[in-house]
């Protein structure tokens, strides 16, 4: 069937199986392999975008589903070739990764979280990243990452108020 | 921390990081190659089962199918896969050839063009299966009229050799008091989050089997030829492949051989990316399951003299190199400690559940379990303190190297200094502390402890011990080092790497021997067909021999520029100064050599290069394991392993009576694993070790129902833990450099995970010895432990 | 784990999805998705046509209906999560909430689709029935509405009959000092539930129960009230050991399942343990106290 949909701010027709996963449909289809299979049965989290913002799992939602929801994956994120987010260089500070296979999600995951509660306790960002799992870190690098994002992006230059 | 270096132990970033926090990894499900079609598993769903029949016409006739490979066509072109043990009556087949052994073996192999029909299709085989009997336990494998999973074979034992180093007898015997205990490794494995995957593709007109696979496997190509019965110089496996986790388990010798063979059939691209079932059921990457039966003697203020321990493995129904996991802990069967003389029995046998795979540790860890428990008894029967028991016990710094029984000489270390650390950082007082606290709130409350050796870099000498027909004592790695015309720096590594920054280790350790920044040295990995030999990234090894490889190679590297400057200069080598890339006369200083220059002398200026040097700058090297390599001595002594980490776990555990639910109040680690090359690598390595122990110790079980199916074969039994399951964990570091490596670097690619579930168990044990109980099987489980502590306080109190 | 092939189709309706449902006995509805699409995966689940409600905006609400508060079935778990009037009218509901699945199932998880696929351990089930709620669906053009305590009748199996979509489930509103309790044990912090028990009590200005529900989840094949305990909790102070004893008593004759991750026993006896607490709680909830972390 045709569908169309909204990643990184573009809009795709594409002509897919009703039956065609999110992340399948993003990765085959769209070329976009941020995001990974895991388990493809919703519990490991590896195949996380951010749909409408909100961080989901994108093998429990088929393809057609999608339709009209702008999604955000981690090449979304990326703010160009070669260059980092502070989410994603906060990640590269403190060595948040080993293997990469999950960190996608959890990037994503860091970005929703952050987007909602800019200065997030300890267990904030452990109870964030709970719905994805790490085999390689035991997470203590990737919640010290999240945090330390946090901190940059609080002492971030924001327009002042009275320009506002 | 750091020992005076540059660039080695200071805080670097991992350079890999920066491709994948952009999503940018390469691994295997990401490789695209045109007109690539996809396979899908036909499992077999009884435990044992002679394959009568298999039905393929309704299948063929589905959409997108194009062919479909059952077990009898691949036995008849390909060989069976190597094996570690000398047994060739347990062949070993990617798909089950007439009989299958475990429930979800492989029975058959769809190739469709998308994945989904090749599930379609699979779904449409019909299978006529003649059910056998079955055995699932260990110990019944072992009696007589005990199911036979191979009847070729004559038994389920593959293996049962039994070592006695020292006058065990004769100890025992001296020993006023012994003990003995029964302890279980439950089966639970790794589980990356990546599956097992293979792309491979046959080209007929050069003859080349070009493979992509999220691979970490010694001897890869070496199997792939063999079985296939190709040379090697046809199969080309791509080191450049990103691969998502593995910890030991990523074999996929099957999976490459299936697909191997259909490419070459067929004509195309094959791929075969293990599904989360596939993989659980069939993938032939389960961990050991091991009973241990330990016997030790001791004095009367708790010192070990002599242990006798029979270690009881079960396989799974084939093997590979997994039975060698019996073999690898004979290189630290004491753990840290000076006992004196080790009866040692190792028996495999098969049953009918999944095969195993190398597992993080290669067997070290449940050893280690079994040694810290025993530790902890010893000291309960004596009414000791465990920690006093083990510092009595503790080999003392001052007597390395240390030659243990089973013939392993440990390299260094500073035990007792290290677990000084841990206390004066969270005191034991303190600890008890609060251990009283939680107690008087109603709590049950323990400490654990586990003091383990994480051996590295070793020999594989374990594979001549256990079977002696095998010759090996080589475990090499290599490095080459080109300089270009311009200036510009490239290394190479022959592996594929899972997250350990290998990368980063080979531009460091080279950075710091040229002084030039590491940043500057390009580092890459070429197929095995461009490759020097490499062992791979198994048993901790990689910092070691990795790293003592770049060593060498940027040494050489060194003198051949220091020699083209001192003989441009006219002056003898010895006076030649090598600093930051360039040479200079060391009488006079202001007479020298630039980068530039010795880079142009040897790129374009013949004339200038000194007799008999092969012109450019390109050098490399063989790296063997430092402490060299010979075989067992009859009686299975033999020295295994070069470096000796060693890992010295404290936490603190709470227990909710009537949940049995454990909670980690405070986890402190001393780790010593000699110069830390990369510390952010290192401790990231340590915590995910310990994430993997918590598991292996409180959640994960592969569990079999009495049916012989696997009944935790999706993430929702099979319980991984997420960061509510880990605590915050410090780990106090210590560095006794290794004498026998290139920085004084040992391995840790397997530190926490090796002593995390014996501390675990131990704290557990100290919770609830107060009820007289104990608990001496992984996984604990809480609805176990509730009910154990339940069944306890209705005996009333003891 | 690709599911099987299936035809897709989006309604805007009530009444579309039923005619389609009808047309079609093979046909299944999906909202959410985060248990239906993991069972196809697993070819557990083979619907012929998928029928997404998920934009049918009238299905999709939360609001004050008389004396109860009415949710209808599309509304995410994460509305309700949020929602002020749930905090201030159904505090059970609020407790339990943050319970379900990850931050991320419960951002596309529905209430209707947890209650219609009736997971013994399911939070939302098991607040339901100790609430006595009712489930309203639409089935041959018609609105039925069942009591929750008749609504599942096994694990996975609801009196739903075939053809029919649920469309809310209304949560009576107690008045008066009202107080909650919830408690639930796994072995990892958010899975399903090996127990869970949930209590709601209203005081009178004596401090003495008027009025309590004590429901246990994930022990039983559904969720269940221990009426009797109810019974004897009437009038009490609720301070003393009369809790235990009266839970203790209620679960004696029930028959817990057993699995891979608990006993039978496990289940019973920690039913007991955390009905207690989950009295104990909604009582000091009652009070005005704080109440321990689970």
């Amino acid at each position: 069937m045709h569908i169309k949909l909204i990643v990184n701010g573009i809009e795709h027709a594409l002509d897919i199986e009703p039956r065609t996963t999110l992340l399948d449909c993003l990765r085959d289809n769209l070329d976009l392999k941020g995001a990974h299979a895991g388990c493809e049965h919703g519990v490991c989290g590896a195949c996380t975008v951010l749909f409408d913002g909100v961080a989901v799992r994108s093998c429990l939602m088929f393809a057609p589903q999608a339709e009209g929801t702008p999604i955000t994956t981690i090449e979304g994120v990326t703010p160009g070739p070669g260059e980092l987010s502070p989410v994603q260089d906060a990640f590269c500070e403190t060595h948040g990764m080993q293997c990469g296979y999950c960190t996608p999600a959890m990037i994503l995951v860091a970005h929703a979280l952050l987007a909602d509660n800019p200065d997030p306790t300890r267990e904030d960002i452990v109870d964030a990243i709970s719905g994805n799992i790490c085999r390689c870190t035991g997470y203590a690098q990737i919640v010290e990452a999240i945090a330390l994002a946090a901190e940059r992006m609080r002492g971030a230059n924001r327009p002042s108020e009275r320009q506002k | 921390m750091s020992t005076g270096h540059r660039f080695v132990s200071t805080d670097r970033r991992v350079r890999e990081d920066r491709r994948f926090v952009a999503g940018k990894g390469r691994f295997v499900a990401d490789i695209d190659l045109p007109n690539t079609k996809h396979v899908a598993l036909v499992t077999c769903p009884h435990p044992a089962a002679r394959i009568k029949n298999i039905d393929k016409t309704t299948a063929l006739k589905m959409p997108g199918v194009h062919y479909i490979l059952d077990g009898a066509e691949l036995a008849a072109a390909t060989l069976p896969l190597m094996t570690g043990l000398d047994t060739p009556n347990v062949p070993r087949r990617p798909l089950a050839f007439e009989v299958a052994r475990y429930s979800g073996e492989w029975v058959a192999a769809v190739i469709a063009d998308t994945r989904a029909q090749a599930e379609d299709a699979a779904e449409e085989i019909t299978v006529d299966y003649q059910p056998l009997a079955f055995v699932l336990d260990a110990e019944q494998a072992l009696e007589k009229g005990s199911a036979l999973v191979h009847e070729a074979h004559g038994s389920n034992v593959l293996l049962d050799k039994t070592f006695v180093w020292g006058e065990v007898d004769k100890d025992f015997a001296a020993s006023p008091r012994r003990l003995s205990l029964r302890v279980k490794w439950g089966r639970s494995s790794t589980v990356p989050i990546e599956t097992f995957g293979v792309v491979a593709t046959w080209d007929p007109w050069r003859e080349i089997l070009d493979v992509y696979a999220s691979i970490q496997m010694p001897r890869f190509s070496d199997q792939i030829g063999a079985a296939l019965k190709i040379p090697n110089t046809s199969v080309r496996v791509h080191y450049d492949v990103d691969v998502g986790g593995s910890y030991g388990v990523k074999r996929g010798i099957k999976h490459t051989v299936l697909c191997g063979y259909l490419t070459r059939r067929l004509g195309f691209p094959v791929r075969l990316i293990e599904d989360r079932l596939e993989n659980m059921r069939g993938g032939d990457a389960h961990g050991p399951e091991r009973l241990f039966d330990v016997e030790v003697a001791f004095d009367d203020t708790g010192v070990v003299r002599s242990m006798k321990m029979r270690a009881l493995e079960n396989l799974g129904a084939y093997a590979g190199r997994s039975p060698f996991q019996l073999g690898k802990p004979v290189g630290a069967i004491v753990g840290p400690y000076k006992i004196r003389s080790v009866q040692y029995r190792a028996i495999a046998v098969v049953t009918n559940k999944t095969t195993q795979d190398a597992v993080r540790g290669f067997g070290q860890g449940p050893t280690n379990l079994a040694l810290e428990r025993c530790m902890d008894e010893v000291a309960n029967v004596l009414g000791l303190d465990p920690l006093e028991v083990r510092r009595r016990n503790l080999i003392r710094h001052e007597e390395f190297p240390y030659l243990i029984p089973s013939g392993t000489t440990y390299d260094s270390g500073d035990y007792h200094t290290v677990i000084d650390k841990v206390l004066a950082d969270t005191g034991y007082d303190w600890l008890k502390s609060e251990r009283d606290r939680l107690r008087g709130q109603g709590k049950l409350a323990g400490i654990g402890m586990a003091a383990c050796l994480e051996p590295s870099g070793g020999n594989a000498t374990f594979e001549a011990l256990l079977n002696p027909k095998i010759t090996t004592s080589t475990f090499m790695d290599s490095c080459r080092i080109n300089v270009d015309g311009a200036g510009a720096i490239t290394a190479t590594m022959h592996t594929t790497s899972s997250g350990q920054g290998h990368e980063t280790l080979v531009g460091t350790v080279i950075g710091e021997v040229l002084q030039l920044d590491p940043d500057t040295v390009r580092v890459t990995r070429p197929d095995s067909l461009n490759s020097l030999p490499s062992g791979t990234p198994v048993g901790s090894r990689m910092a070691i021999m990795l790293g003592g490889a770049a060593f060498h190679a940027a040494q050489k590297l060194k003198a051949k520029l220091a020699a083209i400057g001192a003989h441009d200069l006219g002056i003898p080598v010895e006076r030649a100064v090598y600093e930051h890339g360039n040479v200079h006369d060391r009488q006079s200083p202001s007479s020298g050599r630039s980068w530039a220059d010795l880079v142009n002398i040897a790129h374009r200026n013949y004339h200038r290069m000194p007799e008999g040097f092969e012109p450019g700058l390109a050098v490399e090297h063989v790296y063997q394991v430092p402490t060299g390599g010979t075989l067992p001595t009859p009686d299975g002594r033999v020295h295994m392993y070069p470096c000796f980490s060693f890992e010295f776990h404290l936490l603190l555990l709470s227990i909710d009576p009537d949940l049995g639910r454990p909670e980690i109040v405070r986890y402190r680690l001393g780790h010593d694993c000699g110069t830390q090359i990369n510390p952010k690598i290192v401790r990231g390595m340590t915590m995910g070790g310990i994430a993997h122990g918590i598991g292996a110790a409180l959640f994960e079980e592969f569990a079999y129902n009495d049916e012989g199916q696997l009944i935790a074969q999706t993430f929702m039994d099979y319980l991984l833990p997420s960061s509510h399951e880990v605590p915050p964990i410090d780990i106090i570091d210590h560095e006794t450099p290794s004498p026998y490596t290139v920085l004084g670097q040992k391995g840790s690619g397997e530190s926490g995970y090796l002593g995390a579930p014996a501390a675990l168990a131990n704290a557990v044990n100290d919770a609830i010895r107060p009820l007289g109980i104990s608990v001496n099987t992984l996984p604990i489980k809480m609805s176990a432990l509730g009910d154990l502590i339940a069944d306890a306080g209705s005996r009333g109190p003891e | 784990m690709k599911a099987a092939p299936f035809e897709y189709c989006r309604v805007a309706n009530i009444e579309e999805a039923c005619a389609m449902l009808a047309a079609d006995e093979d046909a299944r509805v999906i909202a959410g998705g985060q248990t239906l699409v993991p069972m196809m995966a697993m070819r557990l689940a083979r619907p012929t046509r998928l029928i997404d409600i998920n934009h049918i905006a009238a299905l999709s609400y939360i609001r004050a209906d008389g004396e109860a508060v009415s949710i209808g079935a599309t509304t995410r778990q994460c509305m309700v999560e949020r929602d002020a009037l749930v905090k201030a009218r159904l505090p059970l509901l609020a407790r339990a909430v943050p319970f379900i699945g990850h931050t991320a199932t419960r951002a596309r998880g529905t209430v209707g689709g947890s209650l219609a696929n009736a997971d013994p351990a399911a939070e939302l089930s098991l607040v339901a029935v100790t609430l006595d709620a009712r489930l309203s669906y639409r089935v041959n053009g018609r609105t039925e509405t069942v009591a929750a305590r008749d609504f599942d009748i096994g694990p996975m199996t609801t009196s739903l009959p075939n053809g029919a979509i649920l469309t809310a489930v209304h949560f009576p509103v107690w008045a008066g000092k009202t107080g909650v309790g919830f408690h639930e044990v796994s072995a990892r912090r958010s899975d399903f539930a090996f127990v869970s028990a949930a209590a709601q009590v209203e005081l009178s200005d004596d401090g003495e129960c008027k009025r309590i529900a004590i429901g246990i989840g994930a022990a039983t094949a559904t969720p269940l009230r221990l009426k009797s305990a109810e019974q004897r909790l009437k009038g009490d102070a609720l301070d003393g050991a009369k809790i235990k004893a009266a839970i203790t008593e209620a679960l004696s004759d029930i028959d817990p399942l057993a699995d891979l991750h608990a006993s039978a026993n496990y289940r019973r006896r920690v039913a007991a343990s955390l009905a207690s607490r989950a009295v104990a709680d909604a009582r000091a909830h009652a009070l005005g106290k704080s109440i321990h972390a689970h």
